[in-house]
């Protein structure tokens, strides 16, 4: 059983949004970067499924050499190897591309990502793997088991979940609920540190897509406070000047 | 050339997102001077398409379509692109879209585009605008490649209303079952509950509604109005209610006509999944809670006292 988690570096939740260059690069200064939470959900349930099957965890990222640390966090959270395609992540065919590149020379069984990165949210990495290896892919999972060269896995659907199963190897994409984050203990970050990190130079441009400028939503001008007496005329606000129903 | 949307049904009845990415494809389709094709897989709704923007229809039916499958429904839907020419290819982002849209795009080996909000500006090239750090942000995307896949955020476009139907076409795809890959052990869905990422209106709640058994107060104001329902991230980890409501930035991101939060604070992360609602009406007991800053109205009191006169007042103007 060998298993390869992508996980992307992110923000962390808290971080208030700005940029620089004229809106058009993310202000990295003071900002706190982490494993995105959905790909580290991913890692923990790949570990507990190589632990209770004699398998491995491979991690990979695609990023630059700052990426570095928090990979090894990955690794101290008790990933066997990682690897770091050396680029900035231009767009997710880019990412897609490189992790296909890895992915086809080493047989993995099982690919595992979060179901979005919480930095550009497009969600479309994990599909565009499935799509250049043409392998079967479980999207938005809450639930994975392996039983004997079957996976089952519980994905979200729009007002429901779906019970799906699929041959190996396949992609999954990991929602909440998957299971708990798994906290790195002091003895994983001791043996993360003699773990190999290999780093992987980019093959190809695929400069599909680019985001020439970012800008930060309007804000709201001002709420409109209604006395607690009152609170039924917000209902006739809305309904006769707002219009909403 | 033209653009192909994919006009998405559920049990036999279209999404309403399916009108929204139709008009967007037809708007895009009239800067190009071209047609707008819908295609619907499996059983598709019973409204001719024309209505909403598209030139012409296509459905694809049978066995192997009765069940959802992202590398069936982008292979057919891939072979059509071929056969009407289509270099644009529009989804609305729900589940289903979001699952399809990146195989296909590998097929057709072109750009993805997610979280549309806005019309592509083609005066100069290809951009769209897209939603960025969970919200937080709005990002200019430049398109660089002729063939492009978009996949639209729910609520964000108009449905526009043309006088026409559209052409049905009879085209064939080959598809088999080996391309299906992966089986459907079991489905469960809850019926008759409204589709929270389409839902136009939202009744949501927090930590300050206390437990799980005072979420009837927020079910009649949702009933009394016909919204959705949802919730912070605490509720949903303390498991008072399904994941599947929490909104925010580690859950899902809303954008309806109305969004009335009761007991919630309004955390950043919260705010990133609800900011960009049109109406946001926030009741906390708390008139320093950082929600009322992101609000357009407010009202400080007890959400236990606040929601059943909401309710009450809804049924009242109903009659």
């Amino acid at each position: 059983m060998k298993i390869l988690v992508c996980v992307s570096v992110v923000p962390d939740t808290t971080t208030k949004i700005t940029f620089n260059d004229n809106d058009t690069t993310f202000a990295k200064t003071g900002v706190q970067f982490i494993i995105n939470p959905y790909d580290e959900l991913a890692l923990t349930r790949a570990i507990e499924i190589a632990e209770q099957n004699s398998g491995s965890v491979d991690v990979i990222t695609v990023g630059e050499p700052d990426c570095d640390p928090i990979i090894r966090k990955a690794l101290a959270m008790g990933a066997n190897e990682a690897f770091r395609v050396n680029a900035h992540a231009v767009n997710s065919i880019f990412v897609a591309q490189q992790i296909a590149n890895h992915a086809k020379n080493n047989n993995y069984d099982l690919i595992l990502t979060g179901r979005e990165s919480i930095d550009y949210n497009g969600g479309m990495v994990q599909g565009l793997i499935a799509g250049i290896l043409d392998l079967p892919i479980i999207n938005v999972v809450t639930e994975l088991e392996y039983k004997e060269d079957l996976i089952e896995a519980n994905r979200d659907i729009d007002g429901g979940v779906e019970t799906v199963s699929s041959s190996l190897p396949c992609v999954v994409s990991a929602q909440k609920d998957l299971c708990e984050p798994r906290i790195p203990n002091m003895r994983g970050i001791m043996m993360a540190r003699s773990k190999p990190l290999t780093v992987i130079e980019p093959n190809g441009d695929f400069n599909y897509t680019q985001v020439e400028k970012y800008e930060l939503p309007e804000a709201k001008t001002g709420v409109k406070l209604i006395d607690a007496e009152n609170a039924e005329s917000l209902i006739d606000i809305l309904h006769n000047e707002e219009k909403l129903f | 050339m033209a653009v192909l949307v994919y006009a998405e049904s559920d049990n036999g009845n279209y999404k309403k997102s399916s009108f929204e990415a139709i008009s967007y494809g037809r708007d895009l389709a009239d800067q190009h001077s071209t047609s707008c094709i819908a295609i619907s897989i499996g059983n598709k709704g019973s409204e001719n398409l024309g209505q909403y923007g598209a030139h012409q229809e296509v459905n694809i039916n049978g066995d192997l379509y009765q069940s959802f499958n992202p590398n069936v429904h982008a292979k057919a839907i891939s072979e059509i692109a071929n056969q009407c020419d289509c270099q644009i290819i529009v989804f609305s982002q729900t589940y289903s879209g979001k699952s399809i849209a990146p195989i296909l795009a590998v097929k057709q080996d072109s750009a993805i585009v997610t979280g549309v909000i806005g019309l592509a500006d083609t005066s100069g090239g290809f951009k769209v605008k897209t939603t960025a750090f969970s919200n937080k942000a709005v990002a200019h995307v430049q398109v660089n490649q002729i063939k492009k896949t978009l996949t639209i955020i729910p609520n964000s476009y108009q449905i526009n209303s043309y006088d026409q139907t559209a052409e049905v076409l009879q085209l064939e795809v080959n598809v088999s079952e080996n391309d299906a890959k992966t089986k459907i052990v079991k489905t469960q869905k809850e019926t008759g509950k409204v589709a929270l990422t389409e839902a136009e209106l939202v009744i949501s709640a927090g930590r300050g509604l206390k437990g799980a058994e005072n979420w009837n107060l927020v079910e009649d104001l949702a009933d009394a109005l016909g919204a959705a329902t949802a919730c912070s991230k605490p509720v949903s980890d303390m498991e008072w209610r399904p994941h599947s409501e929490h909104v925010g930035q580690t859950g899902i991101t809303i954008k309806p006509n109305l969004y009335i939060a009761a007991g919630i604070s309004g955390a950043i992360q919260h705010l990133a999944g609800v900011s960009s609602s049109k109406v946001i009406c926030v009741i906390n007991t708390d008139p320093e809670a950082p929600f009322f800053k992101a609000a357009d109205y407010g009202i400080v009191g007890d959400a236990f006292d606040i929601l059943p006169r909401l309710t009450n007042r809804i049924n009242e103007l109903k009659g």
